[in-house]
């Protein structure tokens, strides 16, 4: 598998604090990741890091060519900040990443993308729900299919079942690993539920004490845990 | 009442203006930016008399003060409630300079009454066409960043994450921002020009369920009220700027009844 993530003597401070120090790791393609380890120890940084929001202090990150283009990486944050009275429907919103255009309306063939990733997503028949009105769930579905439609090579997924009930939970992570699966993408996937991260990923990042360290998520268990409240 | 040249140079100038603030004003109220714009609007007020004071044309002291203050406002990007304090700091300054420069100017009282309260019927030919092409560059850039704009209005969170390069799309909508505050003040006056940036909008929040809805109520109110407040002024003599206020602001209630009936 060719790497497309390449962290490098990756080292962030923020101010006197040390975020992390030092982190080398790789994102090959098609691995399924998870990125585990207590609040506040950095998740959501290396996530900016990786996407290229942050600039690391020293050391470097380099996101790969995929065929010889750029590689797309589709995130899904984990706070979003919509207004209750927005005016966006379901379809609306997902179709606010289309890509830029000289024109304002959407063409043909990509109201046919919308169509096919709200399809993707189980959205089609709520598609003119508004967003204010669709439960966590459907929400989290939306903002999946929002990320998709960029088609990305890389899906980050930070915190993304957090606050959902088991059945949602269970839901929306088969749902991620079948588009992952069936579109050979590559999923990183933040979590504080170990069952999840266990159950639907090969590989973890355990971020702790501003180190990283790997394995199989199998492993994943109050050993490798050890010291590590998540 | 179009016998009149003056009122012909009035419709033309307040229909671009309206257009234009009816649209600009969608974003205003989606990136919460009302309080910024009336600061905008201020300090128009005293570019405007700075204008007199350095015998230039209003509109230029105008456009020179709202574009350097939205450069340097741009570079800020603290948290919001440091901001509101810094707008209110920055508008007592340019208010209090405002009031300076008029002095200074030697101007009559009516010069500064036409800046703060608009002046619908001193509008010339040239004058016009400065506001239409300027209400059109306005148009016309919106027209090219509608999708990042829009994207970063709505969802800023999901833009960002999405690599949309939200720092520019915000430099761009102030500099738009600049120019239409001070485009609209020509007729409206600066105190009241944010009658037109907001409030259509507001109205359109209020009714609207998509964007393409709130663009169009916005342009639709703004555009009754200019003309309404034109013809109203026209025949009772009477300020327009008063009936244009009027008349949105009784668009809005009219809105917020019905948001309340369907709620």
């Amino acid at each position: 598998m060719t790497a497309i993530i390449t962290a490098e003597n990756l080292t962030m401070h923020f101010g006197d604090k040390d975020v992390f120090d030092q982190l080398n790791f790789e994102i090959r393609s098609g691995e399924k990741i998870s990125l585990i380890g207590h609040n506040g120890v950095g998740k959501s940084t290396l996530v900016k890091l990786i996407i290229g929001l942050l600039k690391p202090t020293s050391g470097m990150i380099k996101r790969h060519e995929v065929n010889s283009r750029k590689i797309r990486i589709g995130y899904v944050p984990q706070f979003r900040n919509i207004d209750a009275d927005a005016p966006l429907s379901i379809a609306s919103f997902v179709a606010l990443n289309i890509g830029s255009s000289w024109h304002p309306w959407l063409t043909k063939s990509e109201k046919s993308k919308v169509a096919a990733v709200l399809e993707q997503t189980h959205l089609k028949e709520l598609k003119d729900r508004p967003l204010a009105l669709a439960s966590g769930g459907e929400r989290q579905r939306a903002y999946l299919a929002q990320a998709l439609l960029a088609n990305p090579d890389l899906l980050i997924l930070d915190e993304a079942t957090a606050s959902m009930d088991v059945d949602a939970k269970q839901e929306i992570m088969t749902l991620v690993d079948q588009i992952v699966t069936d579109q050979k993408m590559t999923l990183l996937f933040v979590s504080h539920d170990l069952e999840l991260t266990k159950q639907y990923t090969d590989r973890y990042f355990l971020l702790a004490e501003q180190k990283i360290s790997t394995g199989s998520s199998k492993q994943i268990d109050a050993e490798t845990l050890k010291g590590v409240e998540v | 009442m179009f016998a009149f040249d003056f009122m012909r140079h009035a419709f033309v100038a307040s229909t671009f203006i309206a257009l234009t603030c009816g649209i600009i004003g969608v974003f205003v109220v989606a990136r919460e930016l009302s309080f910024l714009t009336h600061m905008l609007s201020e300090i128009g007020f005293a570019g405007a008399s700075f204008a007199a004071f350095a015998s230039i044309s209003p509109l230029v002291g105008m456009l020179a003060f709202t574009l350097t203050s939205s450069a340097l406002i741009s570079g800020l990007s603290v948290e919001k409630a440091r901001r509101e304090s810094t707008i209110s700091a920055v508008s007592s300054l340019f208010i209090g300079s405002g009031i300076l420069f008029l002095a200074l100017a030697n101007k009559s009282s009516k010069y500064a009454t036409q800046i703060l309260f608009g002046s619908i019927i001193g509008i010339s030919l040239q004058g016009v066409w400065q506001l239409v092409i300027l209400s059109l560059v306005v148009l016309l850039t919106i027209w090219i960043v509608f999708r990042p704009l829009m994207f970063d209005s709505f969802d800023p969170v999901g833009a960002k994450a999405n690599g949309v390069r939200t720092q520019l799309i915000s430099v761009i909508f102030l500099i738009l921002l600049a120019v239409s505050v001070s485009v609209g003040a020509q007729i409206v006056g600066s105190m009241l020009v944010f009658i037109l940036m907001t409030i259509p909008a507001s109205t359109a929040k209020a009714l609207g369920r998509s964007i393409k809805q709130l663009l169009l109520i916005s342009v639709a109110t703004a555009l009754l009220g200019v003309w309404l407040g034109i013809w109203l002024a026209y025949i009772t003599n009477w300020p327009a700027t008063f009936f244009i206020a009027v008349i949105e602001v009784a668009f809005y209630l009219v809105a917020l009844l019905i948001q309340r009936q369907r709620a």
